[in-house]
């Protein structure tokens, strides 16, 4: 068993934007007055020369990064997931990626465990609002060796991408010596034939407890990682609908536009299979300790492991 | 600049208000208005200003030019034919289904075109991003942008001008085409940007008020921009849809195609133009 590491993903972004910029010169670095919370802040230290405070400026910083781009250099832009693909949304869209310029963008502090801060910086539209642009992808890591690998097959990829980092520590569950990140693949972590659960970002930690004591308990339970949300793995839904005929998708994300419909917009064309659906049901959060709001809106094993139970009694 | 280098001047500007007229009329939609009144910059930046190579488009080297209010691209398209990135001809289809000359700027599909640009205010911000790439890469290329005098009233406009002055990008040189006009009426009312000279000053620009019909104006003004030690704004006072009379300061030649007898006519005035300019 690998060492448990715990750690929030945007720190393991940070860390590997450092190790990637040793490798590629034209790495730059951009952030909007959020360099210390979304961890880039490490590579501003590293690579001083090569990182760009914008100010709290989202739409002119993604700007810059598709002028960036459009001359040769390979820019990351990291802001608050609600700002980055909230505010810039427009930006996004027709300067980065109508173009296809090579700008990665990094939004941190998504979802409901963002916490105390409340509604207005929980961004749980972020998946839904990047999928909708034509080309890009969009990344949901999961723990620090997936953060570590998606971040580095990101700066490799030639195109715009989305990289979804969470503030909250979450413990490792994944193995450095045996993990290998593969684009637009998820990844099978429990084989099961009577249900597939697919869970996404820190959710995939969380349902894999669950579905681990249903297992201890007699059941047989798949669990799917996905990581990348676009292109979404076709195969590995099909195949888990074919053979397991009903379907749980687990996101900290509102049910509508996330990994939720990306499961059903595949299971609707290929196997039209029943999908329940769990994250945040089309409203907004509210200020709490991150674990406590999990908890409430059944993000955590006891939640996620409930609905299992009521679905194999379907 | 002799008589004969602005006479030849003048007559690429009008054959770019020529092809401007031809690229609306055929695709019985665009922006004449705008285009006219950028027309002669255009010409300028193209044939003077930019180091530029038409048969080698994507050279690292080239100074760049972002046309932020994309929206007056059929003007820009006539001046990069007339400097040979493409056929005079694709602009008979300009906008049509399957053209090269999209209604804005495309960069992937267009020789020339250094960035896709025309949802206001978010030129100057890629074009802010070039000029940092040069000063990153130590390259010695400089960066172009026009807008509209209407499109500073986007917000982005400030937070890039905020960020040229912040980052001391004295190799961004930032062309406001002040016209006067925008859709719904004149930007003093519509949207009231003036005093642009002083707002770019406060962020950080050297700035220039300049008659943008005016070759020798617009000559000095991008030779104060070389020189300064700050980015710089150039505010051009134009007349939109300088050079057709009946388009001349209209707001309504703001986004309308002419139809056949208007055609004619604008047609019939640039024409007449150009044989007195080549007499």
């Amino acid at each position: 068993m690998a060492e448990i590491i715990t750690k929030a993903t945007r720190e393991s972004f940070g860390e590997a934007l450092c190790e990637q910029a040793a490798v590629n010169p034209d790495i730059v670095v951009l952030d909007a007055d959020l360099a210390a919370a979304t961890k880039t802040s490490i590579f501003a230290k590293a690579y001083p020369d090569r990182f760009f405070n914008c100010g709290i400026a989202e739409g002119n910083m993604i700007g810059v990064a598709a002028g960036l781009a459009a001359a040769g250099k390979l820019p990351v832009a990291a802001s608050f997931a609600m700002f980055a693909t909230g505010r810039a949304f427009e930006q996004i869209r027709n300067s980065v990626a109508y173009p296809g310029l090579n700008v990665k963008i990094a939004g941190s502090h998504a979802g409901i465990s963002t916490g105390e801060d409340g509604a207005t910086h929980q961004c749980l539209e972020d998946i839904g609002i990047m999928r909708t642009i034509p080309g890009m992808v969009v990344l949901n890591p999961a723990d620090h060796w997936e953060m570590k690998a998606a971040t580095k097959a990101a700066l490799e990829y030639e195109g715009p991408v989305y990289i979804r980092l969470g503030r909250l520590a979450v413990d490792s569950f994944n193995d450095p010596e045996t993990y290998k990140f593969e684009w637009g693949k998820g990844i099978t972590l429990e084989e099961g034939d009577d249900i597939t659960v697919i869970a996404t970002g820190l959710c995939v930690l969380e349902s894999l407890k669950a579905v681990r004591e249903l297992k201890a308990e007699g059941k047989s339970v798949r669990l799917i990682n996905i990581h990348t949300i676009k292109p979404i793995d076709r195969e590995i839904i099909i195949k888990a609908a074919r053979e397991t005929g009903r379907i749980i998708t687990v996101e900290e994300h509102n049910v509508i536009g996330g990994l939720a419909d990306a499961v059903c917009e595949v299971t609707s064309a290929e196997c039209p299979v029943p999908v329940r659906r769990i994250g945040v049901y089309d409203e907004f959060g509210y200020s709490g300790p991150a674990k406590e709001l999990l908890d409430i809106f059944g993000l955590t094993a006891p939640g996620i492991k409930k609905v299992i139970e009521e679905e194999l009694n379907e | 600049m002799t008589q004969a280098d602005k006479r030849e001047l003048e007559i690429l500007a009008c054959k770019a208000r020529i092809g401007t007229i031809i690229g609306t009329f055929n695709a019985k939609s665009g922006h004449p208005g705008g285009s006219l009144s950028a027309a002669d910059m255009f010409t300028y930046l193209y044939f003077k200003e930019m180091n530029v190579n038409a048969a080698d488009p994507d050279w690292a080297d080239r100074d760049r030019f972002v046309l932020s209010k994309g929206h007056c691209c059929p003007s820009l398209y006539a001046i990069l034919a007339l400097k040979g990135y493409f056929s005079w001809d694709e602009l008979s289809v300009l906008r049509h289904v399957g053209a090269m000359l999209q209604g804005h700027p495309d960069m992937k599909g267009t020789p020339g075109i250094d960035m896709s640009s025309g949802s206001l205010g978010q030129g100057v911000s890629a074009a802010c991003g070039m000029a940092l790439a040069a000063k990153l890469d130590k390259k010695n290329y400089r960066v172009y942008t026009v807008l509209g005098d209407g499109e500073c009233e986007e917000g982005e406009v400030w937070e890039a001008a905020m960020f040229a002055g912040h980052k001391g990008l004295d190799n961004l040189t930032v062309i406001v085409d002040c016209n006067g006009l925008q859709i719904d009426g004149t930007t003093a009312e519509v949207g009231g940007v003036e005093p642009l000279d002083a707002k770019f000053e406060s962020f950080g620009f050297d700035t220039a008020i300049i008659n943008g019909h005016d070759f020798d104006e617009i000559e000095a003004a991008l030779a104060q921009a070389k020189a300064s030690d700050k980015p710089f704004a150039i505010i051009m006072k134009t007349v939109k849809g300088k050079g057709v009379s009946f388009m001349e300061n209209q707001v309504g030649w703001h986004g309308k195609a002419p139809n056949a007898d208007e055609y004619k006519i604008a047609m019939a005035e640039l024409e007449a133009q150009l044989k007195e300019l080549e007499a």
